[in-house]
């Protein structure tokens, strides 16, 4: 831990000179119950779950448009979820129906949704956008380390020198699977271990061990194995760690998910002062027979919802029977969503933005952001806009969960993001939600020919205005800067754009909104 | 080397043998090997004589028979046994009047003597970094494996000795007789300057005797302790007297060679034990009488059947497996000595019947020999073709040499200098052997150097060595197939084949980044390889490449060969 955080975390500055009670913080030594206190408690027990769903999954189909059922029906005729099927959290959105187990955490305020989560230029390749979700870059950026590298390497400076120690004597990034994800990659070492990985230990997680032949070759091979099994820094940690819980609340099985989220817990309730740990789950690449012909409700697409909602729900319910449901935040992400309209096979193809889930005890439960723009008349290349960049979502877990002060953010997300009210941030620093029935955006004069004007107002503080098309790339960014509260015009040229529809984005702080535009001759 | 020195070091050696259940045990014997002729036995061949098994070595090999490849691997030309000697990559001395200042940069040392200290350092380094690079740019033959088994077998360190010259005189001795007669092996290595400042010849006169040499012929070089190293035929007098056989031998610091002084030679008749017949070798007087002597000598070892039992032994640890049975030392050993002593003592025919045996391409002799650090450095940059700056830029190639020396340091095996006479433990220390190499320090080191050098490589004085694993991809025969990348990288990589449902999860996990359809790595290979210079679909090939092979080479199995 760094010391400004052992500042930040203990006590407020006010009441901190060097002397508490007459007595000097150095003379109580490290290892004194007050020390430990101020050092241990609050915030810096944070842990920050991240579960991939890796493939790109089908937003609209996970969170439904119930307002706007009829345009989301007539997209997707052959997968749409029957309107008195879904799940409903509020009146104009609901879950799919196999997501029983994610709408009782919403019931239970334990779930946040965040809606439209996507970048501008949005990427249609598996590998590619997986990088830029990994490493929050932009669209046309190679970044060679992730995001949650930076931020380990910014907590722990200098890791590998000098690790383990007293203030983090376990892994700071721990992988659940074979390899270590792009997420974990620090500046020039990886800040993360994969506990299935050949030098920590096997077997902990269905791990699958190539036997050994019963040859010299396999003689040779267990010797080595045992001692890649002896030598791994963090291997009895970790063992220990996971030995120490020997009574867990049931999880579905068989669940792969499950089996990985039920280990997370293990370790964590296990001690580990592990801050990142990621698991991974798919495929959502549903290019065909995402539901059956016969039922939507039921197939490819709903069973991976079920998995998920009952692994996540299952978590949630241990980490409460561990008794650390307060340290622990829950978010997924994927690649991408996929696109508007479905395909003739019973499938969607790859598209731009979809849902981002947050569980936890300390979210700030509810959807944020608005059901999607969907067109009268999807076509194909139809794709849902951004309404939230989701390394605002990093930014704000960052911030407001893993405590990153607000000036170091920029550090670990090489950019301004702004935050969003989706965590309690009350260990770090409040953050309120935005007022609720302001119009903050709105477009004066659409369709138009030539141009229209923008109308949007600010509470002051940094304004991003942006012009997407429908398949997510960046037209224009009118407005990137500090500004004054008030409401302002912006007149929109369109200049030698091509006709068709548009979408305006507005961010200021946690206030967001998206309004359509249309170009015409 | 001091003699106190070596009985330290060799008190472990004496350790009670301890019987091995080996897990299988194998009745195959020397016959030629008359088995399929598939890329799993010319890798296995090729990790076994060469360093790594690249894929362009294993296709060019597979188009010959065994016994050709075998042939072609043991057929080495005197060129190649006589490679460009090391240069002058360092500084010249302060000392004005140091010889060595009049050679030019790039230009060998080898042919001028130095006494400045400095200067002598430095050439050590050069002349270790020029040994390595020899490894690293071998021919397809067996000469580097070879020569490093003599240096192993006859072991001298550069510490001990003077002069960079005589180490590098050493290594030409080495390689000149590597696949030659053994019998004029040992006269030339006996009389090596730096063989002779090693273990003391050069101070063993007829007023003064000193053992050390006359003991290590028999105990180490040629004799040995029977097949577990306790027993000890010849007898303490026979040291002595072979010591006495000895005496007389000097160093010329002018020429760097050897010459024999008669008038510090023990001219009596030497009475040797039951072990050698009872052999008596005559004394004699006068400038020849050493060499004359030496011969008697080594005829009279040569003519025991454990000299050969002994070479046989080492080169079955080197080449084949450490543990060796009842019935591998009769099956194997005790007729690979009959073809050693049928065939005069040639090493290229005891080789060649080794090499080409249906022992040697026993299944279960396959994939059991862990490799040794300099193994594992050479044969990782070898089989991901790891390019090294221009031949013209010898500072840069030295550097880059330097650095796998240095990592070769870390993992225990320092070239040039093992750790006594007895050579590298691994070879002869029971019960463990080969697995000494591995070890709670070594292991994770040998991780974090692949780890880094599919990542950034390593940087000396501005030479960088790193791995492009698009390189090693490339020449797979299907690399765009997720399926086919996997299980021939494994193929290459490895001795020991992965499950099925392994190797599934790494297409998937890797590959795939969790995906399930194949065709997006495949496309994103086309795309690459189509337009290698878009820097997007680069950067993914080479990351999934670079995980899958940082993964690959950290499974215990990369450590075997």
């Amino acid at each position: 831990m760094k010391r400004r955080d052992f500042l930040r975390t203990t006590v407020p500055a006010a009441i901190l000179p060097t002397v508490i009670n007459g007595f000097s913080i150095k003379a109580f030594g490290a290892e004194s119950p007050l020390a430990q206190l101020l050092s241990g408690a609050g915030l810096s027990d944070h842990v920050l779950v991240i579960v991939q769903l890796s493939g790109g999954n089908d937003g609209l189909n996970t969170v439904i448009p119930l307002d706007i059922y009829n345009d989301y029906y007539n997209a997707r005729p052959n997968i749409a979820i029957p309107a008195d099927k879904v799940l409903k959290l509020t009146d104009k959105t609901g879950l799919n129906p196999a997501m029983t187990s994610m709408k009782a955490l919403y019931d239970d305020a334990k779930l946040a949704i965040v809606q439209g989560a996507s970048y501008p230029t949005p990427n249609f390749s598996h590998f590619r956008a997986t990088d830029i979700w990994m490493t929050a870059s932009n669209s046309d950026e190679i970044l060679i380390n992730g995001w949650g590298g930076r931020y380990l390497n910014y907590q722990f400076p200098n890791f590998p020198v000098g690790y383990p120690n007293n203030d983090m004597p376990d892994p700071l990034g721990i992988q659940i699977g074979s390899t270590t994800s792009l997420v974990f990659q620090g500046p020039s070492v990886s800040m993360g271990m994969s506990i299935s990985n050949p030098t920590s230990f096997y077997n902990l997680l269905n791990g699958v061990q190539d036997p050994a032949p019963n040859s010299n070759a396999g003689k040779e091979l267990q010797y080595v194995r045992l001692v890649a099994k002896q030598t791994s820094q963090y291997a009895a940690v970790v063992k220990n760690a996971a030995l120490s819980v020997t009574q867990q609340a049931p999880y579905p099985t068989p669940n792969y998910l499950a089996d990985q989220l039920k280990i997370v817990a293990r370790l964590i309730k296990g001690g580990l002062k592990t801050k990142i740990y990621m698991v991974q789950y798919g495929s959502f690449d549903t290019h065909s027979l995402q539901t059956t012909m016969a039922d939507t409700t039921v197939g490819t697409h709903a069973n991976l919802w079920k998995n998920v909602s009952e692994a996540i729900k299952a978590f949630q319910d241990d980490l409460k029977f561990q008794g650390v449901e307060d340290r622990v935040l829950g978010m997924t992400f994927s690649e991408f969503g996929r696109r508007i309209k479905s395909n003739s096979s019973v499938g969607t193809d790859h598209g731009a933005g979809a849902p981002m889930f947050l569980f936890g005890k300390k979210v700030l439960p509810g959807l944020v952001g608005t059901n999607p723009i969907l067109p009268a008349n999807a076509t194909v290349n139809d794709n849902i806009a951004m309404q939230y960049d989701f390394r605002s979502v990093y930014a704000t877990v960052l911030e407001n969960w893993l405590c990153v002060k607000n000036a170091d953010l920029q550090q670990v997300m090489l950019r301004n993001y702004q935050s969003l009210p989706l965590v309690n941030a009350a260990d770090c620093k409040p953050i309120l939600p935005s007022p609720s029935g302001t119009k903050y955006l709105e477009i004066w004069g659409t369709p138009f020919v030539s141009s229209t004007r923008i109308v949007y107002k600010t509470d002051g503080g940094h304004t991003l205005l942006q012009v997407f098309d429908t398949m997510g790339r960046l037209i224009r960014v009118p407005v990137d800067t500090d500004m004054a509260a008030g409401s302002y015009t912006y007149t929109f040229d369109a200049g030698p754009i091509p006709n068709g529809l548009y979408y305006v984005r507005l961010q200021n702080g946690a206030t967001q909104q998206v309004k359509a535009m249309v170009k015409m001759k | 080397m001091d003699r106190r020195d070596f009985l330290t070091a060799g008190k472990a050696k004496k350790t009670a043998p301890v019987s091995l259940a080996s897990p299988t045990r194998t009745q195959s014997g020397i016959n030629p090997y008359a088995g399929p002729w598939t890329n799993n036995e010319v890798i296995h061949l090729l990790k076994r004589t060469m360093f790594g098994a690249s894929k362009a070595d294993v296709d060019f090999f597979k188009l010959m028979t065994m016994s050709q490849a075998v042939d072609y691997l043991l057929n080495v030309s005197p060129a190649q046994l006589q490679p460009a000697p090391p240069v002058k990559n360092y500084p010249n001395s302060v000392t004005p009047t140091d010889p060595d200042n009049v050679i030019a940069l790039g230009q060998t040392w080898v042919n001028v003597n130095t006494n400045d200290g400095t200067t002598n350092a430095y050439r050590i380094y050069s002349y270790k970094n020029w040994w390595l690079g020899q490894m690293v740019n071998q021919e397809r033959n067996i000469l580097e494996k070879l020569t490093l088994f003599w240096h192993n077998h006859f072991s001298t360190q550069t510490g001990a000795i003077s002069r960079a010259n005589w180490c590098y005189n050493y290594n030409t001795v080495l390689r000149k007789n590597a696949l030659g007669n053994f019998k004029t092996f040992l006269k030339e290595i006996t009389t090596d300057p730096g063989m002779l400042e090693f273990l003391n010849g050069y101070l063993n006169t007829n007023t003064a005797p000193d053992e050390n040499y006359g003991r290590e012929l028999q105990e180490l070089f040629c004799i040995g302790k029977g097949a577990n190293n306790a027993t000890q035929g010849y007898s303490e007098t026979d040291v002595k007297t072979a010591a006495k056989v000895l005496t007389g031998w000097k160093i010329n610091y002018n020429t760097n060679t050897s010459y024999f002084t008669y008038q510090r030679h023990d001219s009596t008749n030497k009475q040797f034990s039951a072990f050698y017949s009872n052999t008596v070798i005559n004394g004699r007087t006068g400038s020849t009488a050493g060499g004359l002597e030496l011969n008697d000598m080594l005829d009279m070892l040569l003519a025991t059947n454990d000299a050969a039992m002994h070479i046989c032994r080492k080169l079955y640890r080197w080449f084949v497996y450490y543990n060796i049975d009842a019935s591998t030392e009769a099956n194997v050993i005790a007729p690979l000595a009959q073809v050693f002593r049928s065939n005069n003592y040639n090493i290229k025919m005891v080789l060649s019947t080794l090499l080409k045996s249906e022992h040697f391409f026993d299944v279960a002799n396959q994939g059991c020999l862990i490799k040794s650090p300099i193994d594992m450095l050479v044969g990782l940059s070898r089989e991901f073709n790891v390019q090294y700056p221009l031949a013209s830029d010898y500072a840069g190639n030295y550097n880059c040499w330097q650095t796998l020396n240095s990592f070769a340091i870390t993992f225990n095996q320092d070239l040039g200098d093992p750790p006594n006479v007895a050579g590298w433990p691994p070879y002869y220390q029971e019960p463990q052997y080969y697995e000494i190499w591995i070890n709670s320090d070594t292991f994770p080191k040998r991780n974090q150097f692949t780890d880094q050098m599919l990542l950034t490589g390593y940087t000396r004085n501005g030479a960088n060595i790193k791995i492009d694993p698009t390189r090693f991809a490339k020449s797979l025969p299907n690399p765009g197939d997720p399926n086919a990348l996997v299980k021939d990288s494994i193929l290459y990589l490895f001795r020991l084949p992965l499950l099925q449902t392994s190797m599934d999860q790494l297409k998937k996990d890797i590959i795939l980044g969790g995906q399930t359809n194949d065709y997006y790595w495949t496309n994103a290979w086309t795309a690459w390889i189509a337009n290698p210079n878009d820097a997007v679909n680069a950067n993914i090939v080479k990351t999934k490449l670079r995980d899958l092979y940082q993964y690959l080479l950290k499974l215990a199995e990369y450590q075997l060969a």
